[in-house]
């Protein structure tokens, strides 16, 4: 098992180092840079583009250093050097601060969970808190009753929450709720007001919540005709006794893994629902980054996001040990 | 049942157990017209009421995109000046202070174009984002995972590092990035940027595909059925495509219904960054690209960042076609739940 977790550990570095190379490499096919200004608006001058250039070291070439003594002297390799160092270098588009501070930092006087990042993780965590604590219940009620009109209407409403986009169901909420009932504002300025999370975390969440009722439903089928279940209520179990301690320990498994991806997928997904809401996370850094050419913002915001699936993706191998002894990890 | 088969007296069948060996003739007279697998898997699916339904759905959505020129009422890119923004013909007074016209049944947008027409057009795009990706994904998927699953050693070793890889890339900021990225070059303009993101779909996804597949085959491969086909002198190409292919073929079908929805939600969301295809203008274009683009500058994010404006609602509020997108997404899924049972 240790052994196993260290090269899980260390085989995360290429694979992440992989990940910065493509977009390190994408990001540079996309034209234009990020001195560029709006076409109708007054350009940046050659002679300071070549010095703003030298200054943050987008003269020196992408990846090999052909000319100077040290062919790592590079910007992708220069780049990879600092962000090991947890430096993610100097946000181009955001003058004077960090990559690192813009999604770390909180406003003054304020906790970290105030920071852009911040923000983003708890949008993620309150989705998927509330799309576990519906769907689970749900879906356990749905394979209690199967075949009942209870469980077709579960089963409806999680192809429903599947197949519509986030972003319909954003749209639809704010006509609704904002446009006709005037209960929501348009355009939320103050994110302190807990009520003011509520929308964007049921559209966040929706998919999971839809995810989550389905896969419980499966996997509580799947225990409910295995052995061990018979057996229990053979040796004369109540149905209370049979549903907590036999069936929904086994069937809580696969759901309680996908626990940790589905954290990840909803903060490095939440960047539609960000734009829509105008919600202050790290997700709209990532789009407004893209359209800037803001090298630096892209290539740490992407990191970061795939550290925190390959970090979710190892949880899930590590719990399976833990709460299935059956499965050994090899 | 076919007639056939009811007519034939069913005493003179032989007994399991016994060898069949009777002489051609007899067995010729006694045979109905095979009913191939697929023949059973068709009328199992039609007796499925969900199947079915999916299967409407879907159809009705082919038949308006093939027949779009014939349905739409207008051309989708012709502007109709100073008919902007009209509500639905049933509005008699919208936000703009607009009243619907029956000329147009829902409404205008921005420029004055028809939105029914360019909802209707507009499921060309959904349609052919769906399937043929998927198509591409699983052609390569599935190959990649027989070799992988069937070889072992490096190729396999290359697909699982592969995947590693692709997990760990946040997929939507992938194809933001691609989309952004390659967008003016050619591979970017062919087909409107059709052509490069079916690309960036079939990168991010064949992977998923054929580590099923492998795993899949991994366990196939052990079965007595390979072991016997090898006896008998089948190449090993055989034994892939004709013993281990069908018998995966489940799990790949249940990851088609997964892959189609997805890829056409995602170009819906690309669509909606103003990354998905590219406007189109030409009256001749058949996939005019509809919905999802909020803004018409080249760099998208500068206004959309700017959180939600009520001109920009109402601008979506008709670009409706991302309701064909989740109406084919849940089809497709019906579609699934039932291959997935019929499957087991």
């Amino acid at each position: 098992m240790t052994t196993y977790l260290i090269r899980r550990i260390f085989w995360m570095v290429p694979v992440l180092l992989m990940v910065a190379l493509i977009t390190f490499t994408m990001m540079h096919q996309a034209p234009g840079g990020p001195w560029d200004r709006d076409p109708s608006r007054r350009q940046v001058d050659s002679s300071t583009q070549e010095a703003l250039n030298k200054k943050f070291g987008l003269d020196k070439p992408l990846f090999i250093n052909l000319e100077g003594g040290n062919p790592l002297d590079s910007q992708f390799f220069t780049y990879v050097g600092n962000a090991i160092q947890g430096d993610l270098g100097p946000s181009y588009r955001q003058r004077g601060r960090m990559v690192q501070d813009v999604l770390f930092e909180p406003p003054k006087g304020k906790a970290i969970w105030d920071s852009r990042f911040g923000y983003s993780m708890r949008l993620g965590l309150l989705a998927l808190v509330m799309a576990a604590l519906l769907g689970i219940p749900l879906g356990i009620l749905a394979a209690l009753k199967r075949n009942t009109f209870f469980d077709y209407s579960a089963l409806f409403m999680s192809t429903i929450g599947i197949s519509v986009p986030s972003f319909v169901l954003a749209i639809f909420l704010i006509i609704l709720l904002a446009g006709r009932l005037n209960i929501l504002k348009i355009i939320q300025r103050d994110w302190s007001n807990p009520a003011a999370w509520m929308v964007p975390a049921v559209v966040l969440g929706f998919g999971t919540f839809a995810y989550i009722t389905r896969l419980t439903r499966n996997s509580m089928l799947e225990v409910m005709g295995q052995d061990y279940v018979r057996t229990a209520r053979a040796k004369g179990l109540g149905g209370r006794v049979i549903i907590t301690r036999h069936m929904l320990r086994n069937a809580l498994i696969p759901v309680m893994t996908i626990m940790g991806p589905a954290l990840a997928g909803l903060i490095t997904g939440s960047f539609i629902i960000e734009t829509m809401f105008g919600f202050p996370g790290s997700g709209r850094e990532y789009v407004t980054a893209i359209g800037n050419r803001d090298y630096s913002m892209i290539m740490g915001t992407t990191l970061i996001y795939a550290l925190l699936i390959v970090l979710a993706n190892l949880t899930v191998d590590i719990m399976y040990g833990f709460l299935d002894p059956r499965i050994k990890v090899k | 049942m076919t007639t056939s088969a009811q007519t034939k007296p069913q005493q003179m069948q032989p007994k399991p157990g016994e060898p069949a060996v009777a002489t051609p003739d007899v067995a010729d007279a006694l045979s109905r017209p095979a009913r191939s697998l697929w023949r059973d898997a068709w009328s199992r699916l039609l007796h499925n009421k969900a199947a079915v339904a999916g299967a409407i759905v879907i159809l009705f959505f082919m038949f308006v995109a093939i027949f779009a020129p014939v349905l739409a009422p207008h051309n989708p890119l012709e502007l109709n000046s100073g008919k902007g923004f009209l509500p639905p013909m049933w509005v008699e007074r919208s936000s703009t202070g607009k009243a619907g016209v029956p000329e147009f049944i829902l409404g205008t947008d921005n420029l004055g174009r028809d939105v029914l027409s360019r909802v209707i057009y507009g499921a060309r795009v959904s349609m052919v984002v769906g399937f043929i990706p998927t198509i591409i994904i699983v052609f390569i998927g599935v190959s990649m995972g027989l070799v992988a699953g069937y070889w072992g050693g490096a190729t396999d070793n290359l697909l699982m590092r592969l995947t590693d890889i692709v997990y760990a890339f946040p997929d939507l900021l992938f194809f933001i990035i691609v989309m952004t990225a390659l967008r003016a070059t050619a591979l970017g303009q062919f087909l409107n940027g059709l052509f490069l993101l079916f690309v960036a779909l079939a990168l991010v996804n064949w992977v998923g595909v054929a580590r099923l597949v492998r795993g899949q085959v991994l366990t196939l491969k052990e079965r007595d059925f390979v072991l016997a086909s090898r006896a008998v002198g089948a190449s090993h190409f055989r034994i892939m495509v004709r013993h281990i292919l069908p018998n995966s073929l489940s799990v790949i079908i249940v990851a088609m219904a997964f892959l189609i929805p997805g890829a056409i939600i995602t170009e819906a969301i690309l669509g909606y960054l103003g990354l998905g295809l590219r406007p189109s203008t030409d009256p001749t274009d058949i996939f005019s690209p509809v919905g999802g683009r909020c803004c018409s500058k080249a760099r998208p994010p500068s206004t959309t960042s700017r959180g939600f404006c009520w001109r920009r609602l109402s601008r979506w509020r008709w670009s409706s076609s991302r309701s064909i997108s989740s109406a084919t997404a849940c089809a497709t899924r019906l579609i699934r739940a039932c291959a997935n049972k019929a499957a087991n």
